[in-house]
């Protein structure tokens, strides 16, 4: 029993802990790029584009929503392509857009982007105004997902917990049926005998989850390094902060409680078919 | 003083008009009507398959009768709260048939758990239960666990454990049914000790040897679960000197 107690109690680690990360990292990326619009010039002309670009610019500071911009620098833009499309690559060959990033002081929602279409409209036709979240768009809902997937497998072990706790409870009970009845007859109360398979419930589920909490601590923090190794700046904002290392260790308190609760209604039940 | 209370509760059981079946079966027990008085020494009698057994287990609340009234030290157990219940059963002293001592506990904490379970504390028990463990001849096979112990000393540990919370009624299925016919003597002679004390007494026996034995005893006689009282001392006080 307690060997099941540490498995489910590490998958349960494992899952909380990866729920947690994608949580920090989803609002991590969210407040990052709430504020943040992005403001495309696509055209091929450079002369062109540089006018309508720099009218932009110009407008955008005149807009009291509009916290602060910056152009994005063509050398910028060249780093970023380079690696599709290799060096060298000269501007005049394959016209790069310009791009303004620019940080909004509320969020970029549609009405406000609307706001920013209809202000650059007449000014810079060629202008496409795009919220940076809405880039990450699937990034989210796929983040949204495997925190829903998680959840479903936490309750998925708890259920699974409890039916081995109960499966436990039952042979260690049928191994007993004759003590329990000797002590039924000599005048033990229900709460009696329950109070003698919580014990040892609660003893197999602080084994067991004590031993689950370091493996599945172990194996989150192995996961986390294997992350930051990668150096994206994205899921450098999936750790994990002390709050949700706290609530990974409720984790074991709650499969005691769960090996409790199942242990002692198992127990009563088969109690109460005695008269 | 009231004479109706005083009687009711001057009995340790009554049994009125009681039947038990087992699930769908026809009774194996029908209309038991009875009176057990404190302090008197009954045997139950009766060829093998005529529910003495049975009996005795609606006595000690080990089984619910499926029809009548019983009532234990003036209170109907029927109706009782199932929490109720165990108050009951520690009044009570019982050697089962096949003695059911547990098997990972030593003699001692065989003996121990009817105080335990009373909850009577560690420090205030362990004398009786030394002295308990003298009084049947096992102070040296205190620690011994019951596999270790010869047919006759488990049935004494499991008579020390039934008469070691000084019980109002003592009852015994069968207990000298393996052991020979001295060491039966011997039990009874510690029953009659315990009678001797106040406790009511009910022994379940086909041995008939036995019943000459303890001369003041009662007779309750099963036949095919329907009761006889040869000496018609079970509905009604039996006429008996109180002296000595
Ligand atoms: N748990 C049970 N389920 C069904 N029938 C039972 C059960 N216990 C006893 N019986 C039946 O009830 C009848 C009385 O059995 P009981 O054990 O009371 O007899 P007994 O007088 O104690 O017999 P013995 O002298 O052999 O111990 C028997 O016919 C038996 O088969
Ligand atoms: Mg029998």
């Amino acid at each position: 029993m307690p060997w099941v107690i540490a498995i489910m109690v590490a998958l349960t680690v494992l899952a909380a802990g990866g729920a947690l990360a994608m949580a920090n990292l989803a609002a991590q990326a969210r407040s990052d790029l709430a504020g943040g619009v992005t403001v495309q010039i696509v055209e091929a002309d450079p002369a062109l584009r540089d006018a309508q670009t720099r009218r932009a610019l110009a407008a955008l500071e005149d807009m009291e929503i509009v916290q602060g911009m910056r152009r994005v620098p063509d050398a910028e833009l060249q780093a970023l392509i380079e690696p599709w499309l290799g060096g060298g690559v000269r501007s005049e060959a394959v016209p790069l857009p310009a791009l303004i990033d620019v940080d909004l002081n509320g969020a970029a929602d549609a009405g406000t982007l609307d706001d920013l279409r209809a202000a650059l409209g007449p000014i810079a036709p060629d202008a496409r105004v795009d919220a940076q979240a809405q880039w990450l768009g699937p990034v989210f809902d796929a983040i949204s997902a495997l925190r829903w997937l998680a959840l479903g497998l936490i309750v998925l072990l708890a259920f699974t917990s409890a039916a081995a706790v109960w499966l436990a409870a039952r042979n260690a009970l049928n191994a007993n049926r004759g003590t329990i009845e000797v002590v039924h007859l000599l005048g033990g109360t229900d709460g009696q005998i329950a109070r003698i398979f919580q014990r040892s419930a609660i003893i197999d589920a602080a084994i067991g989850g004590a031993v689950g909490l370091v493996l599945g601590a172990i194996a989150l923090k192995v996961l986390g390094a294997q992350f930051a190794a990668l150096e994206s700046g994205m899921v450098a904002g999936g750790g994990l902060d002390p709050v949700d290392w706290l609530l990974l260790a409720l984790v074991p308190v709650a499969g005691a409680a769960i090996a409790l609760l199942t242990a002692r209604m198992t127990v009563l039940a088969s109690l109460g078919k005695m008269p | 003083m009231n004479r109706a209370v005083n009687r009711s509760e001057e009995e340790v059981a009554r049994f009125d008009n009681v039947g038990l079946r087992y699930g769908t079966d026809r009774e194996v027990l029908s209309d038991l009507s009875f009176t057990l008085f404190p302090g008197r020494f009954y045997f139950l009698t009766g060829a093998s398959g005529a529910g003495k057994t049975s009996l005795l287990k609606l006595l000690y609340l080990a089984q619910r009768p499926s029809r009548g009234a019983i009532r234990m030290f003036g209170r109907d157990v029927i109706t009782q709260p199932r929490a109720q219940l165990p108050s009951f059963r520690r009044r009570l002293g019982v050697v089962f048939q096949d003695f059911r001592l547990i098997d990972h506990l030593s003699a001692y904490d065989n003996i121990a758990l009817p105080l335990r379970v009373s909850g009577v504390r560690e420090d205030d028990l362990t004398q009786p239960v030394l002295d308990m463990l003298d009084w049947v001849g096992l102070g040296h096979r205190a620690d011994a666990r019951p596999a270790t112990l010869s047919g006759g000393e488990q049935q004494r540990v499991a008579i020390a454990r039934a008469v070691i919370g000084r019980p109002d009624l003592l009852v015994a299925d069968e207990p000298t049914g393996n052991v020979d016919p001295e060491m039966a003597l011997k039990l009874i002679r510690l029953f009659e000790a315990l009678n001797r004390l106040g406790t009511t007494v009910v022994v379940a026996t086909h041995d008939v040897q036995l019943l000459k034995k303890v001369p003041d005893s009662l007779i309750m006689r099963l036949d095919k679960g329907h009761l006889s009282d040869p000496t018609g001392a079970l509905r009604f006080p039996p006429r008996r000197e109180l002296s000595g």
